[in-house]
């Protein structure tokens, strides 16, 4: 197996005049092909990790963590006022030079990141509507309305301005849109009249370059040697595409790749007692929920919330679905994400206590409702269909008729936001790190009366909303952990969701891939990884 | 010769009364082993669906929560009470797959039929009518058969959305071109003969020629490939279910059994080979029954 | 034989047209919309929602969409993946020779292993050898190709090791692609052991893909045989002393073939059903997954135009079929 793989690498690497020696190669068994090689407009983890390698970003997480680290940034300051960045940006940062159509001739500056950021802000921008105009992580997080102004002070040295304070801001920055992308790139190419060719034959400043991709079938990177950081410990990197989890499974076993995400609960016994396969898990920052619809009868009283918490048999759910993917969630965020308050106490299962809530509520024989159901797998949520036909059998038991209801993916989320269910659910994965992205963003009012929220409960709690506000401007984390375990007080008194459980992040790898770091995003970093062979 | 004499040497000529068309169909039928192997198959089946609830030992769509996938008794950690093992919900396979039987033969008689009623009134219209409405109607007809049935059907149901009905429909869509052009084929045929002319000369209307005169004459070919398409019916809707797109879950159809079990191939065989197994069996029975009324039915291959 | 041609072609015409309206008609018709499903679970702000339907033309009246898609099509634009943003006709084109290779071998490994079954049963009528070619005939179109598909993946790939799991080719060979055939590109680029990997990858699906068209054409073959070794004159031409071989051969085959020659045209349509449950399983990087992932996703664009481009490609087949088949067949070519 070795000999053929160096005799292939020596081919390859004489079909493309590279000389190497004996080169390391990673496979990573991919659940699918991206959209296209730029981060601003997709949406997707399985995009995200394809335009990983590439680019970097002004700040990065720290490998493994949601702290926020230097990038291509090396330091910054903030204002008193939480409105103004200063950011000193790294000198000597080269470009990839291996486009077909560009050679670059300067080194990374500022005017990078000033058209990285503008092309997805300013609707007049040339590069606007390239590719998609959609870009929907930059509108998401807020900027277009939080950026007040993005100007380089000079080659080195850019101020960014905004609005209002925004204690997440620098973690967004280091989200996957804010990719920065090459200037001079983008110049030729909009002289050339071809400016998709920066998406499509992407270079970047990351510690791989993209040597080849064949849709559905394989991605293929090679070791950056200038990069800034220091040549990656790999030579080549490949992603082979592979849909299926029993195939990834099967193709991990025969060693025909060395990482895979996603694996099969079913198949999780037997993958840890493979001697050549180490697992590495981590409860993933995410959460899958049933929401109650609060401004509806019968939900709209807390009693009957409750009630319907504690006649769920969430260890069956888990049990069953989850299998050992899934730990049960008591909180709304999950607890690797940090201010997460231990101390909160879960609804107990307790079927009698249940019903007497329930009557006290002012329903003796019971209620009807329905209980909706995605059709698809998300990452939160194995078989939503599978959990709903569980919970249906458990509340039955105290009089509850639920009847299960669903619609296509698309049409799902939206009714959900509209507040056409009594009870339906969801989840969400996180996508900065910090705590504000699911408290205030899934529950808070702003988010509850807007039309694009994803705030289903409908949740719109004057306690609760105040400390989540509050604690967005605040800069000081101990103060704003302070208000956070005191919003996750009042939300498990309140009861808007009943909890289900935070997916945990299962990655199967061969035992001789060394040093890869699991990302709480589900993020694929291959830079520092090694392989023995 | 006198026509008395006529008349004796035909008398002379019958040993006995002719045999029953019946009859000499049902000796020609039993003749062939693999037609009768199939229709004992398809009278098991029919039996246990029509007497599902009493054969089944539990129902299909209780979840137990103490007995996930548990495997079938011939293997260690199975047990008679589960005898083809439990899927990963806790449900009995063997009762799932007896009241599967229940919906594949209602998929397969229901598509069959309606397709086969669609057909036949759109092919008697196309071949005694001709003209715009033959060329609409077969142009309507290519272009169905032009697509691939399956990709066809599949958006159907993504028009209408997944469930057994709307599956159903699909496929009864799918395999209409097949009816409309025996029956117009056979209708064409027929038109040009004597007795059609002669009934029209009678002063027979279209519709009663239609019905009355021509339409007997195509039912044997017809059977037979209702017969058939009763097999693909059942393969086409097991695809769809197996895609997520037909029967959903809890529903026991077999194909949706194996859509649920693919995730657990290599950890538990018997959620994917069982149902696969059903759905063979009952393709196979359909088609050697099919195949077995054509060799019967069709007077050529009598020699 | 060129009016044949000509009434031929023209028929096609009409029939194209309406297949443009009926899947462009029923694809509008899908519910769920393509801009929500990219949303997830963030959901859209309905400003940035009005101006991407606007962006796509989806704010248009659909007769109207449809005006403006014929006059696309016709200038050879398939418009482009709402999801990847990429000309739908380039990721055909990419993804198309799998497909092909595909079937083509599915249908070459059908042809090897049908029609000589076929005639020796034929030949041998009532023979054990006639009854088990029609019993593995039947078993092979009665059984689910998906189930087919999992149990081969589950014996030589997973028990016995024998075959590889899934895709076209070991990761490790880095072929450049000239023809889009990896077996021709790898014959092409010289590596032997990266065209002995694609053809280990090819087997299993090949087998699966193949089974149904094998049967159909082994039984066809067989009556179509049975039938022409009935006529007079093969029983002349054995009264006048020919060996059997030259009977079978010369005389039997050349007009058993006619009916056979129809039964490949249509196998085409089927191959293409069969592609898309074949691609899903072995993950094949094909156009049935494809047009499966492009109904998930609800990317008009790509299922209009790869449905198209798969109509148009079984048209055109079963137009060759037919102008072949009234070559063949003299009656053919005069009637109307």
């Amino acid at each position: 197996m070795n000999r053929s793989i160096l005799l292939a690498a020596v081919c390859a690497s004489a079909l493309v005049a590279a000389p190497a020696a004996s080169a390391k190669t990673l496979i990573f068994c991919s659940e699918g092909s991206p959209e296209n090689f730029y981060p601003g407009v997709n949406t997707t983890g399985t995009s995200f990790d394809g335009a990983e390698p590439i680019y970097n970003r002004i700040v990065e997480f720290e490998r493994g963590g949601t702290k926020v680290v230097p990038g291509l940034a090396e330091k910054w300051t903030i204002s008193e006022d939480g409105k103004v960045y200063t950011f000193n940006l790294r000198r000597g940062v080269k470009w990839h030079s291996t486009s077909r159509s560009f050679k670059p001739t300067r080194d990374f500056n500022a005017d990078d990141i000033l058209f990285s950021i503008e092309r997805q802000w300013k609707e007049e921008h040339p590069y606007f509507k390239v590719t998609s105009s959609n870009h929907s992580y930059f509108a998401d997080m807020g900027m277009p309305k939080l950026l007040k102004s993005v100007e380089k002070v000079d080659d080195y040295t850019v101020k960014i301005t905004l609005n209002q304070p925004e204690a997440p801001f620098l973690s967004d920055l280091a989200m996957p849109f804010a990719a920065i992308q090459s200037k001079e790139y983008a110049d030729a190419m909009l002289k050339a009249r071809t400016p998709e060719k920066i998406d499509q034959d992407p270079i970047g400043t990351g510690p791989f370059y993209l040597l080849q991709y064949q849709k559905d079938a394989v991605i293929r990177y090679r070791a950056f040697p200038a990069f800034w950081g220091g040549k990656a410990k790999i030579d080549d990197l490949i992603y082979s595409i592979t849909p299926d989890a029993s195939v990834r499974w099967a193709k991990l076993q025969k060693n025909e790749c060395h990482v895979m995400p996603y694996p099969n609960p079913a198949d999780l016994d037997a993958i840890r007692k493979d001697p050549n396969v180490q697992i590495m898990e981590q409860a993933g920052l995410n959460v899958g929920y049933l929401a109650f619809q609060t401004t509806k009868k019968p939900f709209d009283d807390v009693r009957v919330r409750k009630a319907i918490s504690m006649a769920i048999d969430k260890k069956a759910i888990i049990d069953a679905v989850y299998l050992s993917s899934g730990v049960a969630a008591k909180n709304p965020i999950p607890p690797s994400q940090w201010s997460y308050n231990d101390s909160v106490k879960d609804d107990p299962l307790d079927p009698a206590a249940a019903k007497k809530l329930l009557a006290e509520a002012g329903y003796p024989n019971g209620l009807e409702t329905d209980l909706w159901a995605m059709p698809v797998q998300r990452p939160y949520n194995p078989n939503a269909r599978r959990i709903a036909e569980l919970m249906q059998a458990d509340l039955a038991k105290i009089g509850v008729k639920a009847a299960i209801k669903s619609f296509e993916w698309g049409e799902y989320r939206k009714r959900l936001q509209e507040g056409e269910h009594q009870m339906g659910m969801l989840g969400w994965t996180g996508d900065n790190g910090d705590p504000d992205n699911f408290l205030h963003t899934l529950l808070g009012c702003d988010s509850a009366k807007s039309a694009s929220g994803a705030n289903i409960a409908k949740f719109c709690h004057k306690p609760f909303d105040d400390l989540v506000v509050k604690a967005k401007t605040v800069s000081d984390q101990a103060e704003r952990t302070r208000l956070y375990e005191q919003a996750q007080v009042i939300f498990k008194e309140q009861a808007p969701w009943f909890t289900i459980a935070h997916a945990v992040q299962l990655k199967p790898m061969r035992r001789n891939v060394i040093d890869f770091k699991l990302s709480p995003f589900g993020r694929h970093i291959f830079y520092g990884v090694d392989i023995k062979e | 010769m006198t026509s008395k004499a006529l008349e004796a040497s035909t008398a002379a000529a019958h040993t006995g009364t002719p045999p029953h068309p019946l009859a000499e169909f049902w000796s020609d039928f039993t003749a062939n082993a693999g037609a009768v192997a199939g229709l004992f198959v398809i009278v098991a089946l029919i039996l246990s669906a029509l007497f599902a609830d009493l054969i089944a030992p539990h129902s299909p769509v209780l979840t137990n929560n103490q007995v996930f996938l548990k495997p079938p008794f011939w293997q260690e950690g199975g047990s008679l009470n589960f005898p083809l093992g439990t899927d990963a919900i806790g449900r009995d396979i063997l009762s799932r797959l007896i009241h599967g039987a229940r919906l594949s033969l209602l998929i397969g008689i229901a598509v069959v039929t309606l397709s086969v009623a669609a057909g036949t009134i759109l092919g008697l219209v196309a071949g005694f009518f001709r003209g715009v409405t033959d060329i609409t109607i077969m142009r309507l007809m290519d272009i169905t058969l032009t697509l691939p049935s399956l990709l066809l059907a599949i958006v159907i149901v993504a028009i209408l959305g997944p469930g057994l009905m709307n599956a159903m429909l699909a496929v009864a869509i799918v395999l209409l071109p097949h009816y409309v052009r025996i029956v117009r084929a056979a209708v064409i045929t027929e038109v040009s003969k004597d007795y059609v002319t002669a009934a029209k000369v009678a002063g027979a209307g279209p519709l009663r020629l239609m019905f009355k005169e021509v339409l007997p004459n195509c039912v044997a070919p017809l059977i037979v490939q209702a017969t058939l398409g009763i097999s693909t019916a059942i393969l086409d809707a097991a695809a769809l279910g197996f895609l997520g797109l037909g029967a959903q879950p809890p529903l026991p159809e077999w194909g949706t059994m194996l859509a649920d079990a693919r995730e657990f191939v290599l950890r538990a065989w018997w959620v994917v080979t069982l149902p696969g197994i059903a759905i063979f069996v009952t393709v196979l029975a359909f088609n050697l029954l099919g195949d077995g009324l054509r060799d019967a039915l069709d007077p050529k291959l009598k020699r | 034989m060129l009016r044949f041609i000509l009434t031929r072609v023209s028929l096609v015409v009409p029939t194209f047209i309406g297949i443009t309206l009926l899947v462009f008609v029923l694809i509008r018709l899908i519910p769920g919309d393509p801009i929500e499903t990219m949303a997830g679970e963030r959901g859209i702000d309905p400003v940035r929602h009005e101006q991407m339907r606007k962006e796509y033309g989806f704010d248009q009246p659909v007769l109207v969409q449809y005006g403006y898609y014929l006059a696309r099509l016709v200038r050879g634009d398939l418009g482009r993946s709402i999801v990847t943003h990429e000309p739908v006709i380039s990721e055909f084109t990419t993804l198309f020779p799998a497909t092909v290779e595909l079937g083509v071998c599915a249908m070459l490994f059908a042809l090897c292993f049908g029609l000589p079954a076929g005639i020796v049963a034929a030949v041998r009528r009532n023979s054990i050898f006639d009854h088990g070619v029609m019993g593995v005939a039947l078993t092979g179109y009665s059984m689910p190709i998906f189930w087919w598909g999992l149990l081969l993946i589950l014996l030589f790939s997973v028990q016995l090791g024998l075959t590889p799991v899934s895709g076209r080719i070991a990761v490790q060979y880095f072929i450049e692609p000239v023809t889009g055939f990896l077996l021709i590109d790898t014959i092409i680029a010289g590596d032997w052991g990266a065209f002995r990997s694609a053809l280990s990858h090819l087997i299993l699906p090949m087998i699966v893909l193949g089974t149904v068209p094998l049967a159909v054409i082994a039984r066809m073959t067989r009556s179509a045989m049975l039938e022409v070794l009935g006529e007079d004159y093969i029983r002349t031409a054995r009264a006048k002393g020919l060996p059997t071989f030259r009977v079978i051969a010369i005389h039997a085959l050349r007009n058993a073939l006619i009916p056979v020659v129809t039964v490949i045209g249509l196998q085409v349509g089927v191959l293409f059903t069969g592609a898309i449950l074949t691609e899903t399983i072995f993950s094949w990087p094909g156009v049935g997954k494809w047009l499966i992932e492009g109904i998930n996703r609800r990317d008009y664009p790509v299922l209009q135009g790869g449905t198209l481009m798969i109509g148009a490609i079984v048209m055109i087949v079963n137009l060759l079929v037919d102008v072949a088949y009234g070559l063949i067949n003299p009656r053919i070519r005069h009637t109307r």
